[in-house]
């Protein structure tokens, strides 16, 4: 979700701006005002009583410490790093704050870089650094006047050391707990005086750690799969073979004979099925007899679709009705150039599914135009919009309990809120504030749609004398994501370009033409844990090699002058640290080779040295040395778990990972036939962090470790064979 | 049907069809949500349970064919278990999701092998798929609670 930062959109214009939510929460707000602020519409409806101590601290009786967290916790550990900044502004014993998710509520809790509330993008700790220091430093400054008024003494003079407030010449001090009453009737400082960073003690050491592994290592975490109720309902739908079918007509004798089944439904997504217990809805789901309407389904197969993004590409294919090519980076004049040593090649990634563990689910309770939710929602304010216009109901009147997930990697941010809105659906055919679990399977899970786009690439580069790039023209098509998006957009969709737009290649070379092509194709798209990235970052550094190889040049020196030319600092920075570290230069161990690649997503710079070999006809993955610029490190080692974790994601995903259709049909249906990384596959990953001034800007870690490890093999592999890899994934079944 | 099972030491009674899959019953009956769904087809893992020491993909056991079998869940595990310390120590999960089945796996491993080697435990949890990808952090646990290595966070140098 790179593409909605407001950098962005400040610097080129387009894309999403706050502006366009707004308007889009007008219009589905229907009876919504102007002259609010933005939040207060997208909150309409919502209670917003806080604490003393404001939206994000709380603080018990006894003294514990908690972060009312706004951002969802879905394995990115991001509630330990926020929770951290709180505790080092308020110099509070970390071993006594806890955290617990936020209601939704966009005028508390609104996401700082996106103006909804709403996790991704990488900008949980980015956007919440200033707030979330104030909002620490202003609970500290009440227990300090607390304490003064207490002592008669200066606030000044008063410090505060692990939960306790001392006045070193009296030689008092009291606890968070004994001040409590006291400093909750003090007025909260307008502007709060927060550290200076050179002081932290927490911030950025290895005690920054996360605070449910427990609860997750003895399986008493509660998922949306977990959530129990009196009288809950499980209900399973059966969805149309292809995308854009509808029901025509159904049998449910079946189904209502399979013992447990309490009542079938239709409803706008398909027909649904509730029953008593899991087993009872899966059986009566699966004994259902339904005739599909599919006049207007999506009947295309993803070869078909790929072909046709080549023909696009190279200008074989004529443009259809609304089709236009969009210009995303063009300077000088690539057709002036010489051509005659272009290196030219065309790239295929297929469709991905998210495929997070717990597949999507739901629980919601309907009674007239009041819902309840209790889910993981990475997007409260879209699942409060969508759900309040099927209700008629104010958005912020959409209450949500927030669970953690288990993963979603940006299936669970839905601009339809697809799996949210047929649980209501559901829910309000049963009524009665009734509690309605909706489950996928797997296999509906993996059917459903909403994947990384397929995407093509073509790009031809000329060369100068020294080898470096001359001119370079660029095609991409793919589906677009912002498409769907209630915020419109118009112009580029920065989610399709992001990554070849703004790179330092491009920067350094004197020509450039390139253009986007967004075709609408029916299977639904979405963003994928570094959305365009998952793609640009592959062909800007897999092409760069080739170049490299072809000017005789080593790949790291290669990518330092153009590092220079383009003025990439923190390019230079992040590739110099993994240069060190992973020994490039030196000989590979015997019987592995390596290859290199750095790629900048959601604020950070990322390289990464791969080393490779070729196992039973397949590449095997062995050490990889990653340097990370993510500004102000947090949580070191949950940014070393990120790192880990985001390039087993991109590896499974460079290797194994493909949905395909045929005749529009997904084909692929459980973790049997889309294979995914396992144990003995996965790398083993070192993080090393680019020191940072204090002070710095703390920037993404959950994405941009996934982009950059696909590149790396691939470049490898190109040392090793002589050849490029052009398509994804590698490895097919 | 009723049927009794032998769960984390205790006789329960539940009532089933009899091809309802042990995982629905311990989850949807007993209340035991620890075991997690992730695939129903034997292809994940996330469902893993043990029967006498053994692991099972609960997703796919009728609970008609345990007979008297003794099943462990994560919620038998005590929370003290050496796999679990190690899990707290590493900060292991991330989502978490895949966890219990990963400890059960592992847990079955080590009292087969009480010092895996890599390839052993390589192979012992082939069939437990971590999205979130914290294979190398569940690797570096089992070490650690088989005593091979110290229980320590991996190093960063920030
Ligand atoms: S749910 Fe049983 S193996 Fe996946
Ligand atoms: S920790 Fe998320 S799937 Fe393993």
């Amino acid at each position: 979700m790179n593409a909605l930062f407001p950098r962005r959109a400040a610097n080129t214009g387009e894309g999403l701006s706050r502006r366009q939510l707004i308007i889009t929460a007008t219009a589905v707000g229907g009876a919504l005002m102007v002259g609010c602020s933005p939040t207060d519409l997208l909150a309409a409806g919502a209670e917003s009583e806080t604490g003393p101590f404001g939206a994000f601290v709380k603080i018990a009786p006894d003294g514990a410490v908690t972060l009312v967290c706004k951002h969802i916790e879905f394995g990115q550990g991001s509630h330990a790093g926020l929770a951290a900044i709180v505790a080092e502004e308020l110099d509070a014993d970390w071993s006594k704050v806890g955290w617990e998710h936020a209601p939704a509520n966009a005028k508390l809790y609104a996401n700082g870089a996106l103006g909804a509330q709403l996790t991704g993008g990488s900008t949980a700790i980015n956007n919440s650094w200033e707030q979330l220091r104030k909002a620490g430093a202003a609970a500290r400054a009440m227990l300090v006047q607390a304490a003064a008024n207490r002592w008669g003494v200066a606030a000044a003079e008063i410090s505060v050391k692990d939960s306790v407030v001392s006045h070193a010449a009296s030689g008092q001090s009291a606890d968070f707990a004994a001040l409590l009453a006291d400093a909750a009737k003090v007025t909260p400082p307008a502007e709060p005086v927060l550290k200076d960073p050179a002081l932290f003690t927490l911030i950025g050491t290895d005690r920054v750690r996360r605070k449910d592994s427990l609860a997750k290592s003895t399986g008493q975490t509660r998922f949306t799969m977990d959530v129990q109720a009196d009288n809950l309902l499980v209900a399973m739908v059966a969805h149309p073979p292809r995308f854009g079918a509808k029901v025509a007509s159904f049998d449910a004798a079946a189904a209502r004979a399979v013992a447990g089944v309490v009542e079938v439904y239709e409803i706008p997504t398909g027909v649904a099925v509730v029953a008593d217990n899991t087993w009872a809805a899966k059986q009566g789901r699966d004994a259902l007899s339904v005739t599909w309407d599919e006049s207007k389904a999506e009947t295309r197969s993803s070869a078909d679709i790929a072909a046709r993004f080549r023909d696009l590409a190279d200008g074989s294919a004529a443009l259809e009705k609304g089709e236009e090519w969009q210009g995303f980076e063009t300077k000088g004049d690539v057709s002036g150039q010489p051509g005659g040593q272009a290196l030219e090649v065309a790239y295929d990634f297929p469709y991905l599914a998210h495929a997070a563990m717990e597949p999507m689910n739901c629980v919601a309770q309907v009674e007239g135009n009041k819902a309840r939710l209790t889910f993981a929602s990475q997007a409260p304010t879209l699942d409060q919009l969508n759900v309040a216009k099927i209700l008629a109901n104010l958005p912020g009147a959409i209450e949500i309990e927030t669970l953690p997930a288990g993963g979603s990697f940006g299936r669970r941010a839905n601009f339809q809120s697809d799996f949210v809105v047929e649980c209501v659906q559901i829910a309000r055919k049963v009524g009665g504030n009734r509690p309605v679990k909706l489950i996928w399977t797997r296999e509906d899970d993996m059917a459903a749609g909403y994947y990384r786009p397929l995407v093509h690439h073509r790009v031809r580069v000329t060369t100068d004398a020294d080898g470096y790039p001359s001119a370079w023209t660029h095609r991409i098509v793919t589906q677009s994501i912002m498409k769907g998006a209630p915020f419109g957009g118009g112009g580029v969709d920065e989610t399709a370009v992001e990554g070849a737009k703004g790179s330092p290649y491009l920067a350094a070379t004197p020509h450039v033409d390139a253009q986007l092509l967004t075709p609408d194709i029916g299977v639904p798209v979405l963003w994928w844990r570094s959305v365009g990235a998952t793609h640009t970052a592959y062909v800007m550094e897999h092409t760069i090699d080739q170049l490299a190889r072809r000017a005789g040049q080593d790949p790291v020196a290669y990518r330092r002058a153009l590092y220079e030319k383009a003025g990439a600092k923190r390019h230079l920075a992040v590739l110099d640290l993994a240069v060190k570290k992973s020994g490039w230069g030196t000989p590979a161990p015997e019987g592995w080779t390596r290859g290199v690649a750095v790629h900048e997503s959601f604020g950070s710079v990322v390289a990464q040295v791969a080393e490779v070999k070729m196992e039973n006809g397949e590449p095997k993955v062995g050490r990889v040395v990653t340097a990370i610029d993510c500004g102000t490190a947090i949580s070191p080692d949950q940014i070393a778990a990120q790192m880990e974790g985001g390039t087993c994601y991109g590896l499974s995903a460079t290797l194994y990972g493909q949905v395909t259709l045929t005749e529009g049909r997904v084909d692929q249906t459980n973790f049997d036939t889309y294979r995914v990384l396992r144990h003995g596959e996965a790398p083993q990953v070192e993080t090393h962090i680019v020191p940072q001034p204090a002070g710095t800007h703390p920037t993404g870690v959950g994405e941009p470790g996934t982009p950059v490890i696909g590149p790396a093999v691939a470049n490898a592999l190109l040392a090793l064979t002589g050849e490029a890899i052009t398509a994804q994934p590698f490895v097919r079944v | 049907m009723a049927i009794t099972l032998d769960v984390n030491g205790k006789q329960l009674t539940v009532e089933a069809t009899d091809d309802t899959p042990l995982l629905w019953v311990l989850r949807d009956e007993l209340g035991l949500t620890g075991t997690k769904y992730g695939c129903g087809v034997a292809q994940c893992g996330a469902c893993t349970v043990l029967a006498d020491g053994a692991p099972i993909r609960s997703c796919l056991t009728p609970v008609s064919a345990l007979g008297a079998a003794k099943i462990t869940t994560i919620e038998g595990l005590g929370g003290e278990h050496p796999l679990q310390e190690a899990w707290v120590a590493l900060d292991v999960p991330q989502c978490g999701y895949c966890q219990s089945g990963q400890i059960m796996s592992a847990a079955a491993l080590l009292a087969q092998s009480p010092k895996p080697t890599d390839a052993e435990i390589d192979g012992a949890m082939a069939g437990n798929i971590c999205r979130c990808g914290a294979y190398q952090r569940i690797h570096a646990a089992i070490k650690a609670a088989s005593g091979q290595t110290p229980a320590a966070a991996p190093q960063t140098d920030a």
